[in-house]
């Protein structure tokens, strides 16, 4: 069984700081949502007050409609996975899988075979009598998931657990995981600061910023339509040009950034934040690397602006262009490495190019710092 | 041992081997090995000893087991009565240390703040600046017949007649559970330190109870430092004199009381070296005994 989770109007303070505040969201049953910020946003002390170590200073949690005031972590329906994964190291796998049906009072049999059950759904059969220190990583992520569903909660809450993993292995997981909670069928909820694992498993994400939720979007809109520079700074690279607005026309937002004019079609954002832009008011312009392009004869431009190449770095599918524009403004580039590129000399200036529905407009507001 | 060498240097390794083989050799093994002879020499005046009549000899064993020839027992029911209810109540004295300095232990190392952590440890070591004699004598001074809580008790009219805490061996209780509390402390302490806190949240969450958290997750992680606190108390309070001198009844005998009237007053060392050499090797071997019990290596309980 699945549940829904709702949080209303949370706000949880330690004195002065407030670690949470004003967070309200519906996470819908059955769906994978993350929780997105840089470290220190908050975002592990909204998880432990849905698990029940916090109670919040204000609001409530709902969980399936019922409301979990003074409900402890052993009560609610809902597990928790540990960034470390806390596994017991003195009992085998299948006792820890099976603890908490320990606790419930199952016979020795029942337990085996649930533990048999969820080993095979987390495909490690047959490594029940193993002790933790003999898995390796990937495996004793596996069997924390495991451990987790074996009550069979309504809701699943995993506190970045894939962190400790390495590239491959997490990448592998992330895959793992989403398949896991298809099969599962109940509802997710992920704490991450990487960006990479949220937007890959989410159905939807919750992007946080000291303590509030800045944008709660699937994954898509939360890259490509973000409502806040925060958010337009925090998830995936970005390059802010900050500016004024000139003029409105329609869809088509012209500004103008340190002496650069620049258009923008601001047709695919939502009125209210439309009706925020006007002219005369101070905006950053938001352009992904993956959008520029060097300016050739042949490209049909709205915006282009001329910059000096700094360095160019090999990332592997990408290579990234440094530039500094003649106001001194940095701007990273990135062009896929199939793209040649070694004509450009370091320190050549060059015109480069943007299309006007590529340009995202927010009003002034606080960028994540690196 | 090269290893060692180009490691610390030479004079940081000589001082190591030196001061390493000064301890095991002049403060252990010689000692022990010269009371190991002592005691299977027969007790004679200074003129006689390496004469004729010094030979090895199984008289103080016997006497510790079957009496002086004169006795009609069948066997030194005095002498072993002492030695197994000395034996017994350090058993007990274990149990009630480690009893109380669980919960202490788990409160500092895993539920305190770091601020009242330190706290409580001070609190806990200042009192042993003072030393034994004066603590026992407190003690005393305490349960005494008209002593601090008798007085009080009576004042306040909760009792007609005055509690004879040192004939119904509270006050020797009390005071040796006392006296090594702190060795049962902090090996509890360090072994609970060492527990992830997360595994604590991990068992709640899964719908453990706190008593099944502690039984099944806190007390296995603790085993070795129980061991090894349980071993220390186990092994000092045996060997204790001068808490049960001050605070055991009349009737209540210390099997160290007995070894040191062999010595001192008795003036037979002989009989003393044997009679300590039996503590010694029966409480090891009892140790030895629970350690394969309750499965714990020797090696696992100085981590």
């Amino acid at each position: 069984m699945s549940a829904d989770v709702e949080l209303q109007n949370i706000s949880i303070n330690f004195g002065d700081f407030y670690a949470a505040k004003n967070v309200s969201v519906m996470i819908n049953k059955g769906e994978f949502f993350s929780f997105l910020g840089p470290s220190g946003c908050g975002k592990t002390t909204i998880l432990r007050t849905i698990s029940g170590f916090l109670e919040p200073s204000q609001g409530q949690v709902l969980i399936g409609g019922k409301n979990m005031a003074g409900i402890g972590p052993n009560k609610r329906p809902t597990s928790l996975i540990f960034q470390n994964l806390a596994l017991f190291p003195l009992m085998s796998v299948a006792d820890n899988i099976s603890f908490s049906l320990e606790v419930r009072g199952h016979s020795k049999a029942n337990r085996r075979a649930r533990a048999e059950e969820l080993l095979d759904l987390v495909a490690l059969e047959g490594q029940g009598d193993k002790k933790v220190h003999e898995l390796s990583g990937g495996q004793r992520q596996r069997v924390a998931i495991a451990r987790a569903l074996a009550i069979e909660p309504e809701v699943l809450l995993l506190d970045e657990p894939l962190s400790a993993l390495d590239l491959k292995l997490r990448q592998k997981m992330r895959s793992e995981l989403r398949a896991i909670q298809k099969r599962v069928g109940i509802t997710f909820i992920y704490i991450t600061h990487d960006q990479g694992e949220a937007l890959t498993m989410s159905d939807r994400v919750a992007v946080m910023n000291e303590g509030r939720i800045e944008q709660v979007d699937t994954c898509q809109a939360v890259y490509e339509q973000p409502k806040t520079p925060f958010v337009a700074s925090f998830v995936g690279e970005n390059n802010p040009f900050h500016g004024k607005i000139t003029a409105c026309k329609n869809n088509l937002v012209e500004v103008s950034c340190d002496g650069n004019k620049f258009v923008a079609d601001i047709g695919k954002i939502d009125c209210e934040l439309s009706k925020k832009l006007t002219a005369g008011k101070k905006i950053i312009l938001f352009v992904r690397p993956e959008s520029i392009s060097i300016k050739n004869n042949k490209t049909k431009t709205q915006n282009s602006f001329t910059a000096k190449l700094d360095s160019v770095e090999f990332e592997g599918h990408l290579q990234n262009l440094f530039l500094t524009t003649g106001s001194g403004m940095k701007v990273r580039l990135s062009v896929p490495n199939t793209e040649e590129i070694s004509h450009l000399n370091v320190g050549q200036s060059m015109d480069f190019t943007f299309a006007a529905q590529n340009a995202v407009i927010l009003p002034e507001g606080n960028l994540a710092v690196d | 041992m090269q290893n060692f060498l180009a490691k610390n240097g030479p004079i940081i390794s000589t001082y190591f081997l030196i001061a390493i083989s000064f301890w095991i050799i002049f403060l252990i093994i010689i000692p022990q090995i010269y009371m190991l002879d002592l005691s299977f020499r027969p007790n004679l005046p200074p003129l006689l000893r390496g004469g004729e009549e010094d030979v090895y000899t199984l008289t103080h064993y016997k006497h510790f087991l079957f009496g002086s020839e004169t006795s009609k027992d069948a066997y030194n029911f005095v002498d072993l009565n002492v030695f197994f209810k000395t034996l017994a109540t350090a058993v007990v004295i274990t149990v009630l240390s480690l009893f109380f300095c669980y919960p202490i232990a788990f409160y500092i190392a895993k539920v305190a703040e770091h601020k009242t952590a330190r706290f409580l440890i001070v609190s806990l070591i200042v009192p042993f600046w003072i030393n034994e004699l004066l603590r026992a004598f407190a003690l005393r001074i305490l349960f005494a017949g008209e002593g601090v809580i008798n007085n009080a008790l009576l004042n306040a009219g909760l009792m007609d007649n005055a509690i004879n805490f040192i004939g119904q061996d509270v006050a020797l209780f009390t005071g040796l559970t006392y006296a090594y509390l702190l060795l049962m402390m902090f090996p509890l302490y360090n072994a609970l330190e060492s527990l992830d806190t997360n595994q604590l949240e991990a068992a709640k969450d899964l719908g453990s109870s706190t008593l099944r958290t502690h039984w099944r997750i806190v007390i296995p992680h603790a085993k070795a430092g129980i061991a090894s606190g349980s071993t220390m108390v186990f092994m000092l309070t045996a060997g204790a004199l001068a808490t049960p001198v001050v605070l055991s009844s009349p009737n209540t005998f210390w099997f160290t009381q007995l070894i040191y009237q062999w010595f001192n007053m008795n003036d037979n060392w002989s009989r003393g070296a044997a009679y300590s050499v039996l503590l010694l090797l029966v409480s090891v071997i009892f140790v030895l005994l629970m350690m394969k019990i309750f499965r714990i290596k020797v090696g696992e309980i100085v981590k």
